[in-house]
């Protein structure tokens, strides 16, 4: 850097960097957007199968009915839950409560790992496999990429939480944590559509 | 008196060219990996596509046999969409918009280093099918059922799905990195309505990749889980339905048009008002065909599925002629552009020029096949063949070579050899036009796409054969671009900062720019400051002259 443009970047107002919304933050909703358009195209897979199959809709006959108890409906409420305990840790370093916001994180992060544990053991109670059938093959593809999710979430939940624990996260530098929020939020809603449409609009 | 120095030399710690290229995060290196390495992946590409003109040259099967010819089409289309046009153009808005915004770099300048890394383990994977017993041979669109592990078992397809895969999430994330840049990084003064067009192009481009590619990516998985583990998304068998690869892969492979060609638009629309000295004719006008175009990109995929039966015609019949009015606009802002400017007639004027003709050839054939009762007897024939390479090719590729002779002295400060560079274009324009000029007519003959024979009583050979002549002209042509990049390296003219008197902000550093890109900025009031900073002078005279007579007097 020359002495020009230190001089230069010295009578810049900060203003100018930090007008609007944080950068991260704009990448991840950007990033988000993105991942809305792939579940999009895996909804779209789900409902174009359903729409041309000629059989009846649902797990193949040897299969026991798809039961919202007392696997799904459990692991949704924790998911759902984990959604308030994220938003909660956010609100509590907002205001520089850091304690809170550790706790509240690490909260968010058991309950998804609760939920991931759930649905591996619904997997293995289901009685109907990938291969069996285009119900089996877009059910599994649907809720298996949401794990998936879930699993990334939980990993930047991990993240955050071992940040905190080194103490960098404060009132006004935490930006991470709204960013892993706002995905967390994002995965939450997707399951709702998930829920939504494999157990009840089917 | 003692002097000592207290602080290492700036640079002191060095490390070797090869360690600094390939860590490297500064938006400027990476935008010329990304330019070389499409650019091998251009020659691989091509040597494929001499492959497929040398078989189709005469009637009868002299050099490959079927499959060959089947993987060597597939490859030349995959890679040359998804390994030259659309990395070589990013590799450009990586080096060119942070310059043209004023900013120091891109919003998230290691995201921008691993997008890049993507691209050649991506190619290669793709590219890999070869070594393990053939690589993928559907086509480029690669339709299922043709594509299901029945028809196509092997390992090719199973790798092109992956090595798509890794680039398709390249290009999101370098999307995401674009359209943060553009949002977040401008300097101050660079309102929106002042961005170069280049930037405004790239910004529906990256906002396209980066909501019609996760779609593909959904479908490539959806593909890879029917091949490999037993699912039935495309299997009629299991009731699953072919048609749906189909339209996820159009839903995507239509804004993918425009990916391709919307930032070549952007060069063109940079090189035109700098060669015919004027300002880009209608700026606002193109700004919002430029967002048309990205919003009607995403309302006309099935126009590629009129055949299937399964498609609402007139809907998406009227989508596709839609498009054609924001086109329009956009050809009559260059026209208006050129109309009595005092043009230069450089090498990448001339090649912007060459884009204008030959895009406005592939637009109308086009326009031609959006009408289903032409798309009914040109479905899958040469005449497709000839209207999807003047727009990828006659479009995309002019503008990628408008951008390399235009942006090569902001790069490296020496300037390509006029002479070579205008062989190039003469032996390129006429050897495009040789190659894919007759393909229209043996289209409109009957003669059907991805074929590797013909009967010799069908009446097809002599454009056939013109047709390979042409090709390998093209193939020529880079002989003197290549001598030329050499040659330039060498012993280039050293042309300073600014050698083509350019308006935007990119001149306005030095060539090339330091890491960091400016030392200082000049005020931007406009949508050329470079330019406004060359005239200052006539500004503060303009505004010194007493008002003219009756204006400011009430």
């Amino acid at each position: 850097m020359t002495a020009r443009t230190r001089a230069a970047a010295a009578e810049l107002p900060i203003s100018h960097r930090e007008a609007g919304m944080p950068t991260p933050l704009v990448g991840m909703l950007l990033f988000i957007a993105s991942e809305v358009m792939f579940f999009g195209g895996l909804f779209a897979a789900y409902f174009n199968s359903r729409a041309s199959y000629a059989g009846v809709w649902g797990p193949p006959e040897s299969a026991p009915e798809l039961e919202i108890l007392p696997i799904a409906l459990p692991i949704t409420i924790v998911l759902l839950a984990s959604s308030f305990t994220m938003q909660f840790g956010v609100w509590a370093i907002r205001r520089g409560d850091h304690r809170a916001m550790t706790r509240w994180v690490a909260l968010t992060l058991a309950l998804g790992v609760t939920f991931l544990i759930g649905q591996a053991y619904d997997y293995t109670t289901l009685g109907f496999g990938l291969s069996d059938g285009l119900f089996g093959t877009v059910f599994y593809t649907l809720t298996g990429f949401h794990g998936a999710h879930v699993f990334g979430g939980a990993v930047g939940l991990t993240i955050l939480v071992a940040r905190a624990r080194a103490g960098q996260f404060n009132a006004r530098h935490h930006v991470a944590v709204e960013a892993v929020s706002i995905y967390w939020h994002f995965v939450d809603l997707v399951w709702v559509a998930l829920f939504t449409t494999l157990y009840f609009l089917r | 008196m003692a002097t000592t120095t207290l602080a290492p030399r700036f640079g002191a710690f060095r490390r070797s060219w090869v360690w600094d290229w390939l860590t490297t995060v500064d938006h400027k290196k990476i935008g010329i990996l990304y330019i070389v390495n499409s650019f091998l992946f251009f020659l691989a590409a091509g040597l494929l596509a001499l492959v497929v003109r040398s078989e189709l040259a005469v009637p009868g099967l002299q050099f490959v046999n079927v499959q060959t010819y089947n993987q060597a089409f597939t490859m030349h289309g995959t890679i040359m969409v998804f390994l030259f046009v659309v990395p070589v153009l990013s590799g450009f808005a990586n080096y060119i918009v942070p310059l043209m915004i004023g900013a120091p770099d891109m919003a998230f300048p290691r995201v921008n280093a691993i997008s890049f890394w993507f691209l050649p383990v991506g190619g290669l994977l793709i590219f890999s099918g070869y070594l393990v017993g053939g690589a993928a041979a559907e086509g480029w669109t690669l339709y299922t059922p043709l594509s299901g592990a029945a028809y196509a078992p092997g390992y090719g397809t199973d790798l092109w799905l992956v090595g798509l895969t890794l680039v398709g999430t390249a290009s999101i994330l370098g999307s995401v990195n674009f359209i943060a840049t553009i949002f977040k990084m401008r300097a101050p003064g660079k309102t929106l309505f002042r961005m170069p067009i280049f930037v405004w192009t790239m910004l529906v481009t990256a906002t396209l990749i980066l909501l019609a590619t996760p779609v593909l990516a959904a479908g490539m998985i959806a593909l890879l889980i029917d091949r490999n583990y037993g699912g039935s998304f495309f299997d009629p068998a299991a009731g699953g339905n072919p048609v749906l690869w189909q339209h996820i892969f159009w839903f995507f492979g239509h804004p993918e048009v425009y990916i391709v060609i919307l930032p070549a638009m952007g060069v063109v629309s940079e090189v035109l008002p700098v060669f015919s000295r004027k300002p880009l004719f209608g700026y606002r006008a193109f700004v919002f065909a430029t967002i048309a175009i990205g919003f009607l990109s995403f309302s006309v995929w099935a126009h590629h599925m009129f055949v299937t039966g399964q498609v609402f015609l007139p809907f998406f019949a009227f989508m596709t002629a839609l498009i054609a009015v924001p086109t329009g606009v956009k050809m009559f802002n260059w026209m208006a552009t050129l109309w009595r400017g005092s043009i230069s007639l450089t090498t990448p004027m001339l090649f912007a020029i060459g884009f204008l003709t030959m895009f406005l050839i592939g637009g109308i054939s086009g326009v031609m096949l959006s009408s289903p009762p032409i798309d009914f007897h040109l479905q899958d024939t040469y005449f497709v063949v000839a209207h999807l390479h003047y727009v990828f090719f006659g479009g995309s590729v002019f503008g990628v070579f408008a951008a390399t002779y235009y942006w090569f002295p902001k790069m490296f400060g020496r300037r390509l050899n006029e002479r070579l560079g205008k062989i190039h274009f003469a032996m390129h324009f006429i050897g495009f036009n040789l190659a894919f000029f007759p393909m229209h007519e043996l289209g409109i003959q009957g003669m059907p796409r991805r074929i590797s024979d013909y009967s010799a009583t069908a009446g097809w050979t002599e454009l056939n054969l013109l047709s390979t002549l042409g090709a390998f002209l093209i193939a020529a042509s880079i002989l003197p671009f290549l001598v030329n990049l050499v040659a330039t390296f060498i012993n280039g003219e050293r042309v300073g900062d600014d050698p083509w008197e350019g308006n935007t902000l990119e001149w306005a550093t030095s060539s090339p720019p330091p890491a960091y890109n400016f030392d200082v900025l000049p005020p931007i009031r406009s949508e050329r400051p470079v330019f406004d900073l060359r005239h200052r002078h006539d500004a503060e005279h303009l505004a010194a002259e007493p008002h003219p007579p009756g204006e400011g007097e009430a």
